[in-house]
């Protein structure tokens, strides 16, 4: 079964990747993370994303199109990445989820990925 | 006819949960297992009359479930994968009684998992594991039915959905998902206790409750409060017999006959509740449990402990401050004499919660009736007994009313 690790990241702790003395624990934490989960063959997909001053976001409002500097919701916690995880149930999900660093400074919500559809007609 | 339908009623009762969780475990869809389940059972009430009844009923109802379960699987909008991959985990239909694993406890831990809301793992563990209605239990629970309901098929869609693990908790998260179990067997033990479901059926729901309650101490027999859970059941068990007079009226505690209590349960209750203590974390049921010792003390000593008692109130409030426990508080305030208390006691619970929950109304009347408030006391008890479903409790409710 697949699931969905969003990681969010209280704002602080994005800050840390652009300071010189805080980045390198940051990324450490990170890359150990990854590689546990690397290491354990789990990994389907993931990626970090740039900081949320990065983010556009884009509406269709009366067929028009609306488009936004900044993220969907502005809040102390934002979006820093997700992965896709293949493993047997939601508790083994949650164990890696409190694994990482976004557990501790910040929360991780887990979701099961939808299964394959059947095609129409079959 | 009659012999086939009663054996259909009587595995019924024995064996709802034993094979909604046998089937929960391989389908880990609890409510596509109900529906083959209540199916199954329909399709016994028509077959046993004419084929007679099986040499293992709960056998042919595991496999007819089963099968419809896979028919249904088959035909509905999952994937292939996903019906193969139920009929491998449902494999090998059990032949013999002794060879029906007890799943039960494995379908408690599920229900009572951190990731499904609070407000619904009880009531959850007492439809799956019990068989109780939504009914019955909303109204344990003071809550709408269609609330209740609603809850129920929630929490048992994100079991599915989400693909909640269907195995015994590892023992460093014990302890916290222990909690949520005991507090289902408890409500199931205290709803049988009021003889809301009828006193023989109240005797079966008691049974099956310390029977789990049995289970859970077996499994965890390093955690005082599931010693302590099974030693407060085995106290009020133990009282039982002496619960109603030979012709059913209903007997106070204080009035019964305690030659009537049965002594060898009495014991280990008391054996549990010492081991419990051995292990020096004191916790919510053991608070209750030894309330329990004070009053089967009672005829011995031939007077009320009502300092311990009180005392054991206090230290249960700050456990688990809740209505139940303020309302028992209030009672023995008014028992030992200070009703004055006991009704300040009743008085700062909210009116809401308090509407609908029966014992509230008769410690209101009885504190009432003690301070010389004989109308305020006569509407209590005018409340409480539309509250009480129980003809025996109602008969005993409506001569405290004509009791100087």
């Amino acid at each position: 079964m697949q699931y969905m690790l969003i990681m969010t990241e209280y704002d602080t702790e994005i800050a840390k990747r652009d300071n010189p003395a805080e980045a390198p624990a940051y990324w450490g934490g990170w890359n150990a993370f990854v590689g546990a989960m690397a290491q354990a063959g789990i990994v389907v997909n993931g990626d970090g994303l740039q900081p949320p001053h990065t983010a556009t976001t884009v509406r269709i409002r009366d067929g028009k199109r609306i488009v936004q500097d900044g993220p969907f919701a502005d809040a102390k916690e934002q979006l820093g990445g997700y992965f896709i995880i293949e493993v047997p149930d939601l508790d083994t999900a949650l164990d890696w989820a409190a694994r990482s660093p976004a557990a501790a400074n910040g929360s991780v919500e887990v979701r099961p990925v939808m299964p394959p559809m059947k095609p129409p007609g079959a | 006819m009659d012999d086939a339908r009663a054996a259909a009623e009587r595995v019924a009762r024995a064996s709802y949960g034993r094979l909604l969780a046998l089937l929960a475990a391989r389908s880990r869809d609890i409510s596509a297992s109900e529906d083959a389940l209540a199916e199954a059972f329909v399709s016994a009430l028509r077959t046993w009359p004419e084929r007679g009844v099986p040499a293992n009923p709960d056998a042919w109802l595991f496999t007819a479930a089963r099968n419809r379960m896979l028919n249904a699987y088959r035909h509905s909008a999952h994937a292939l994968s996903v019906t193969e991959d139920l009929a491998r985990r449902c494999e090998g239909a059990p032949t013999h009684d002794d060879a029906i694993p007890d799943e039960r406890l494995k379908l408690m831990f599920v229900c009572a998992h951190p990731a499904i809301h609070e407000d619904v793992r009880t009531p959850l563990m007492l439809q799956t594991v019990l068989g109780l209605d939504a009914a019955r239990i909303a109204s344990a629970f003071l809550v709408a039915p269609a609330t209740m309901a609603q809850r129920l098929v929630r929490a048992k869609a994100k079991i599915k959905d989400a693909r909640i693990r269907f195995e015994p908790p590892d023992e460093a998260s014990l302890p916290e998902r222990l909690d949520d179990v005991l507090s289902a067997i408890y409500v199931a033990f205290g709803t049988a206790w009021d003889d809301a479901v009828g006193f023989e059926g109240a005797k079966a729901l008691s049974q099956e409750a310390i029977f789990l309650g049995r289970v859970v101490a077996a499994l965890a027999p390093s955690e005082p409060e599931a010693l302590g859970l099974l030693a407060l059941m085995l106290y009020c068990e133990a009282r039982r017999p002496a619960r109603r007079s030979p012709d059913g009226a209903f007997v106070p505690l204080h009035q019964q006959e305690s030659r009537l209590w049965a002594a060898e349960t009495i014991a280990e209750a008391e054996a549990l509740l010492t081991a419990a203590a051995a292990h020096g974390r004191f916790g919510r049921f053991q608070c209750e449990a030894a309330i329990q010792s004070v009053h089967i003390q009672t005829p011995v000593t031939g007077r009320t402990n009502h300092a311990a008692l009180r005392l054991l109130y206090e230290m249960l409030l700050r456990y688990r401050p809740s209505v139940g426990a303020f309302v028992g508080y209030a009672a023995v305030l008014t028992d030992a004499g200070t009703p004055k208390d006991g009704l300040a006691i009743l008085d700062q619970l909210d009116p809401h919660t308090v509407e609908h929950h029966q014992p509230f109304w008769v410690a209101r009347a009885a504190s009432l009736k003690a301070l010389g408030q004989k109308e305020g006391a006569a509407q209590a008890l005018a409340h409480a007994l539309r509250l009480t479903e129980s003809e025996a409790l109602r008969a005993f409710l409506r001569s405290q009313a004509d009791a100087p």
